[in-house]
């Protein structure tokens, strides 16, 4: 059943690698803006709020264009990093990442705003008596209370970045070896007279990826709430 | 300059809190004034007086809007002068009704939290007199969630301690406790006032409580303070029983 090409292999692999990775970077942006967004009070928040949530509505090949006019080698930004700092996107499994991590931003931060929302915030009153200042407060008190959300918007994260389609081969492409992912690689295939059978090994393979990765956020989620709750 | 101010008052054995502080909270008018010395002042008063939000200003988790807070003339809040020293700077000890432990760590590091935050060196001898004067020891490798009422309580107050406080607020310790579970805290209380040396503040509506623990009262109404005097104070407010 699952001898895949080399090249679905590699599909594979990239789409993992592109899925991690965007997930990671996001993390830390994605636990600030939910941070901002459930705890700040300043001008211009509802405008950040619709700003954060706009890649979950709009079409994710309007998404992958903007991207495309911002960050392509020739747009503003994108001729600036490339010219500074090397750093290229276009057509290259970075920018897929970029797409990723853009399209998957609203629900990460979805779900730990949720999570800090809920936290006891005398729990925060507590350390700040026992001499921790906001610096402390957050990293031993407010970030472990929040671990399941955090857990919970890592996962969707990852998953949404493994779905990634319609911004990623708007923004770079569809190159085998370099901006080919799962979804990419199937919508090739079945482009392909009798493709399908291969297509069809590539979806199984992209149903135990995600269904692993559900089982196992499940089982972290449960534990880290099973460590807030005693036991 | 407020540093030895308030070593050479520790020297001589007496603390000294003035509170001066007006707080307009919605419709509620707070007008706080009044002064406490070593031992254990009772805060009385029925609920709404405004117990809670003066220990609140007191331990700098809430803004007074105008006044004066001076621990040991070390000034902790005087909007005059534009002085607000943040909570964690304060050094005072707070007991909340509810425990407010972390429910993410173990009771040893629950009582090793102020520690830490303070950046003091481990110190066995301190945390074992406190472990035994308030019987915690077969507690401390259990997460708070598998504490009873009172044992969280008792936690609650050997943190408080840890963190070495000047002064120690309790918010109704035991309210949320039903009568057996009272009185077995009640002479862990006890003990804390008299072996503990730290002057406490202790906050209630229920004057049998404070008969046991306080030696000065501050009877509130209506956010007002209106007398200061003896434990006398709580006879007249014998209705309310040990509940």
């Amino acid at each position: 059943m699952l001898d895949l090409s080399p090249q679905d292999w590699t599909a594979v692999a990239l789409s993992l690698r592109v899925a991690a990775i965007s997930t990671a970077v996001a993390l830390p942006f994605g636990i600030a803006v939910a941070m901002l967004l459930a705890r700040g009070s300043f001008w211009g928040k509802s405008v950040l709020d619709a700003v954060v949530h706009l890649p979950l509505v709009l079409p994710p090949v309007v998404t992958g264009y903007l991207l495309l006019i911002s960050l392509g080698r020739k747009a503003p930004v994108g001729a600036f990093l490339a010219d500074h700092f090397g750093i290229v996107f276009s057509f290259r499994w970075t920018g897929a990442a970029v797409a990723c991590g853009v399209m998957a931003f609203p629900l990460m931060v979805r779900a730990i705003r949720l999570s800090l929302e809920t936290i006891d915030r005398g729990l925060e009153d507590a350390a700040a008596t026992l001499a921790a200042n906001r610096f402390w407060i957050f990293i031993t008190v407010t970030l472990p209370l929040a671990l399941p959300g955090i857990i919970a918007g890592m996962m969707l994260a990852f998953a949404r970045a493994l779905g990634e389609f319609g911004a990623t081969i708007t923004f770079v492409s569809n190159i085998p070896g370099e901006t080919q992912t799962i979804s990419a690689a199937i919508y090739t295939l079945i482009q392909v007279p009798g493709g399908d059978v291969d297509a069809l090994k590539l979806v199984f393979v992209s149903i135990v990826i995600c269904f692993a990765a559900l089982l196992a956020s499940e089982w972290l989620a449960r534990r880290a709430t099973a460590r807030l709750h005693g036991a | 300059m407020a540093r030895t101010a308030r070593h050479s008052a520790a020297a001589r054995g007496v603390t000294m809190l003035v509170v001066e502080a007006k707080k307009q909270l919605g419709d509620f008018k707070l007008n706080a004034s009044f002064t406490s010395e070593s031992g254990a002042t009772a805060l009385f008063g029925p609920s709404g007086a405004g117990k809670t939000s003066i220990i609140n200003m007191i331990s700098g988790l809430l803004r007074p809007d105008s006044g004066r807070i001076v621990l040991d003339n070390d000034v902790l809040f005087d909007d005059g002068a534009h002085i607000d020293v943040p909570a964690a700077h304060r050094r005072i000890g707070y007991v909340f009704q509810e425990g407010r432990l972390f429910p993410h760590l173990s009771v040893r590091h629950n009582l090793d939290y102020g520690r830490w935050m303070s950046g003091y060196a481990s110190d066995p001898g301190a945390f074992n007199h406190v472990v035994e004067l308030l019987d915690i020891g077969h507690l401390l490798d259990r997460r708070p969630g598998r504490l009873s009422g009172g044992e969280r309580q008792r936690v609650a107050v050997g943190r408080a301690l840890l963190m070495r406080p000047r002064l120690l607020l309790l918010d109704e310790p035991l309210a949320s406790l039903d009568v057996a579970r009272k009185r077995e805290i009640l002479p862990y209380l006890e003990r804390l006032r008299d072996e503990a040396r730290v002057p406490l503040i202790y906050v209630s509506h229920n004057a049998a409580e404070l008969r046991r623990i306080a030696t000065r009262v501050v009877q509130l109404d209506a956010g007002t303070v209106i007398t200061r005097g003896g434990i006398e104070l709580l006879d007249a407010a014998r209705a309310d029983m040990l509940a």
